[in-house]
C-alpha cells in the first residue's frame, strides 16, 4: 500500500497539537518524550497496522505496545484519532477517574494491549503476544517502541535474547532514540552505543533510520514485514520535544508538562487553529 | 507407613492433564524444568512449552503477553525467584492489568535444604499477598496441589501456588475438591485452634492428636488460600477457641501468621502464637536440620498452643 505521506504529516501535527493540549490540562505528564515518538506512532497507526477501533478486541488486529510507557499521551492521542475513545477524554488525563492514566493500564484504556510505565517490560509482553498468536496461525503483528534510556534496564537485553531465540519475526520493535534521559545525555548517564551492533550481535535485523522522516518510517515498518526468522529493530534517531523548538533535545522536557505561555507558542509553531 | 507424595510431581502430571483438554494453556519456565516438573509439559506438548532461559523477569513479562494475547500461561522457576527476582514484573504486567498467569513456583521455604539462604523462599507468601489481584494457594499434600492447580485454571486472573522440594504425607484423597479462598477446617478446638499451610499441616494434625494427651482438646484449620484469606474460619475459630496458634513454612512476618494477625486484632483480639522463620535467613542443611533448628516441628507447634491457652487465663485475670 502506497504511503500518503503529506497526509501522515498533517496527522502527525494534530497528534502534537492533542499531546500539548493534554498535558497542559493535566499539568504534569511526560512531554519530550511523547513529542520524539510521534511520527512513529502516526506511522504505524495511520499508515501500517490492522486494527478496528469499534472493535478493540478484534482477535486478527495487529497489536501495540508502548514499553516507554511515559510516552502516554502520544499512544492516547493516536489512540483517540483513531477512534478508541471519544476526543472528550483528552482533558482527563491524568486526572482521577479517568481512563488515561499517567502511564498505559490496559484495564480502562481501550485499544492498549498491556500495562508499561515501569520501564524495561514492554519487550518482553510483546514477546508474549507475537508468540501467543504464532500459535495460533494468526496474521497478528506485534509492534513495541523502546525508550533509548529504557534500555538501560537488564530485561530488556533479556527480552531481546529471546525474540530472537524464538525468531519472532512478527514483532517489530522500534528505538525512540532520542540521546536524552532525566538527568541528562545517554553519554553522560549510561553509554548505549553502539546501539546499531548491540541489537545485531542480539541476532536482531537492525534498521537505521531518521524517526521523524515519515517516509522512512514507513519504509521500514514495510521491510520488517518482509524479514523472515528474526525479530527486526528499527533503530530510529530521534529529537526530544521535536516540532517544538523551544523544547528540542531539551532534556528539561522530559518529566514536564508545558506551562500555559509555552503553551500559546508550541500551539502558533505547529500552527494550530 | 504415610504415603508421601510431592507436590511438585503431581504438578508435572496435572500440567499434561490440563495441555490436553486445553489448547489455551502453555507453559513457561526459566531453566530449571526439571526441578519443577515442566519438563513433563514440554515432553509431550513441545510446541507449547517456552524455556526463556535464566531471566525470570522477562518470562514473567512474556507470560503476561501470553495472557493478554488470551492464552493461559503457566509460569514456573523457584519461588524466591518468582516472587523475589521478578516481584515488580509480577506487578506490573501481571496483577495491575488482571493477567490470567498462573504462577506456579517450587522450592518454597527452606525445605530447599543444602543450597542456602540464596535459594530458599521465607518471604514470598508476604510478597505476593501484599499485591492487588492475586491469589495466593499453599496446599498441604500432593493431591490438594493437583486440585488447587486445577481450581486456578477455572478462575480468571493471577495466581501464586507455591510447591515445594520436599514430598508432603498424604493428607486428602486424590480426587479431593479445592475452592479458592476457602479453608479446611479438620476440627476447632475448645482450647485452641492451630492454622497452619503447606508443610506445617500434617505437623499441626500430628501436634493436637498429641496435645489430647495434655487434655486439651485442639483443632486444626489447613489454610491453603492465604488470600483472599477465609476469614469466616478464623473468626470462627477465634470465637470457639479463644486462642490461636499460625504455622507456616515462612517468615512470621507478612505470611500466613501476619494475614490471621490482621484480621484477629481488628475483629476478634484474642491470644496470638506465630509459628515460622523468626526475621532470620535460613543455613544450609539437611531438611531435616533445617527444619529443627528453625522450629518448624510439631514440638514447636504444641508449645506455641501451651503459650496461647496459658495467655487466655492471663488475659481472664486481667
Amino acid at each position: 500500500m502506497e504511503a500518503d505521506v503529506e497526509k501522515l504529516k498533517k496527522i502527525a501535527r494534530q497528534i502534537r497539537i492533542d499531546i500539548l493540549t493534554m498535558l497542559v490540562e493535566s499539568g504534569s505528564g511526560h512531554t519530550g518524550g511523547s513529542l520524539s515518538a510521534t511520527d512513529i506512532l502516526t506511522v504505524l497507526y495511520f499508515y501500517k497496522m490492522r486494527y478496528d477501533p469499534k472493535n478493540p478486541k478484534w482477535e486478527e488486529r495487529d497489536k501495540f505496545v508502548l514499553s516507554k510507557g511515559h510516552g502516554a499521551p502520544a499512544l492516547y492521542a493516536v489512540l483517540g484519532r483513531a477512534g478508541y475513545f471519544g476526543l472528550e477524554h483528552f482533558h482527563t488525563l491524568r486526572k482521577l477517574g479517568s481512563i488515561l492514566r499517567g502511564h498505559p493500564n490496559s484495564a480502562v484504556t481501550p485499544g492498549v494491549e498491556v500495562c508499561t510505565g515501569s520501564l524495561g517490560q514492554g519487550l518482553s509482553q510483546a514477546n508474549g503476544l507475537a508468540l501467543a498468536a504464532r500459535l495460533d496461525n494468526k496474521p497478528t503483528r506485534v509492534y513495541a517502541v523502546l525508550g533509548d534510556g529504557e534500555t538501560d534496564e537488564g530485561q530488556v537485553w533479556e527480552a531481546a535474547m529471546s525474540s530472537a531465540h524464538y525468531r519472532i519475526d512478527n514483532l517489530c520493535a522500534i528505538l525512540d532514540n532520542n540521546g536524552l534521559q532525566i538527568d541528562g545525555t545517554n553519554k553522560e548517564v549510561m553509554n548505549i552505543e553502539p546501539v546499531v551492533e548491540k541489537w545485531k550481535s542480539f541476532g536482531w535485523h537492525v534498521i537505521e533510520i531518521n524517526g521523524h522522516d515519515i517516509k522512512a518510517i514507513v519504509d521500514a515498518l514495510n521491510e520488517a514485514e518482509k524479514i523472515k526468522g528474526k525479530p527486526t529493530m528499527i533503530i530510529a534517531h530521534t529529537v526530544k520535544g521535536k516540532g517544538v523548538s523551544f523544547m528540542e533535545n531539551k532534556v528539561e522536557y522530559h518529566g514536564v508538562a508545558p506551562t500555559r505561555d509555552e503553551y500559546e507558542r508550541a500551539m502558533k509553531e505547529l500552527g494550530a487553529n | 507407613m504415610t504415603k508421601m507424595l510431592g507436590t511438585r510431581d503431581v504438578y508435572g502430571d496435572v500440567l499434561i492433564e490440563l495441555g490436553t483438554g486445553n489448547k489455551d494453556i502453555v507453559v513457561l519456565d526459566a531453566d530449571l524444568a526439571s526441578s519443577t516438573r515442566t519438563a513433563k509439559f514440554k515432553k509431550k506438548f513441545s510446541d507449547r512449552f517456552f524455556n526463556m532461559g535464566v531471566s525470570e523477569q522477562d518470562m514473567m513479562g512474556t507470560a503476561a503477553g501470553f495472557a493478554s494475547a488470551g492464552k493461559i500461561p503457566f509460569a514456573s522457576t523457584f519461588a524466591i525467584f518468582a516472587t523475589g527476582r521478578a516481584w515488580e514484573q509480577v506487578r506490573q504486567s501481571i496483577c495491575l492489568p488482571k493477567m490470567n498467569v498462573k504462577i506456579v513456583a517450587t522450592h518454597g521455604g527452606i525445605t530447599v535444604g543444602e543450597d542456602g539462604a540464596s535459594h530458599h523462599s521465607t518471604e514470598d507468601i508476604a510478597l505476593m499477598r501484599v499485591l492487588p489481584n492475586m491469589t495466593v494457594i499453599i496446599p498441604a499434600d500432593g493431591y490438594e496441589a493437583g486440585a488447587a492447580i486445577k481450581a486456578a485454571v477455572k478462575y480468571r486472573g493471577p495466581v501464586f501456588i507455591r510447591l515445594s522440594r520436599e514430598k508432603f504425607p498424604v493428607l486428602y484423597p486424590e480426587n479431593c475438591e479445592f475452592e479458592i479462598g476457602k479453608a479446611k477446617v479438620h476440627s476447632i478446638g475448645e482450647d485452641a485452634t492451630i492454622i497452619s499451610c503447606g508443610l506445617m499441616v500434617h505437623m499441626s494434625l500430628e501436634a493436637a492428636e498429641e496435645l489430647k494427651k495434655d487434655g486439651l482438646n485442639v483443632g486444626v484449620i489447613n489454610m491453603s488460600t492465604i488470600k483472599p484469606l477465609d476469614t469466616d474460619a478464623v473468626l470462627n475459630a477465634a470465637r470457639i477457641s479463644g486462642a490461636i496458634v499460625t504455622a507456616e513454612e515462612h517468615s512470621i512476618i507478612g505470611g500466613l501468621g501476619g494475614a490471621v494477625a490482621e484480621v484477629l486484632s481488628e475483629n476478634e483480639p484474642v491470644p496470638l502464637k506465630r509459628v515460622g522463620i523468626n526475621d532470620k535467613f535460613g543455613m544450609s542443611g539437611s531438611t531435616v536440620d533445617l527444619l529443627k533448628h528453625y522450629g518448624l516441628t510439631k514440638e514447636t507447634v504444641k508449645e506455641a498452643v501451651h503459650h496461647v491457652i496459658k495467655m487466655k487465663g492471663i488475659r481472664v485475670r486481667d
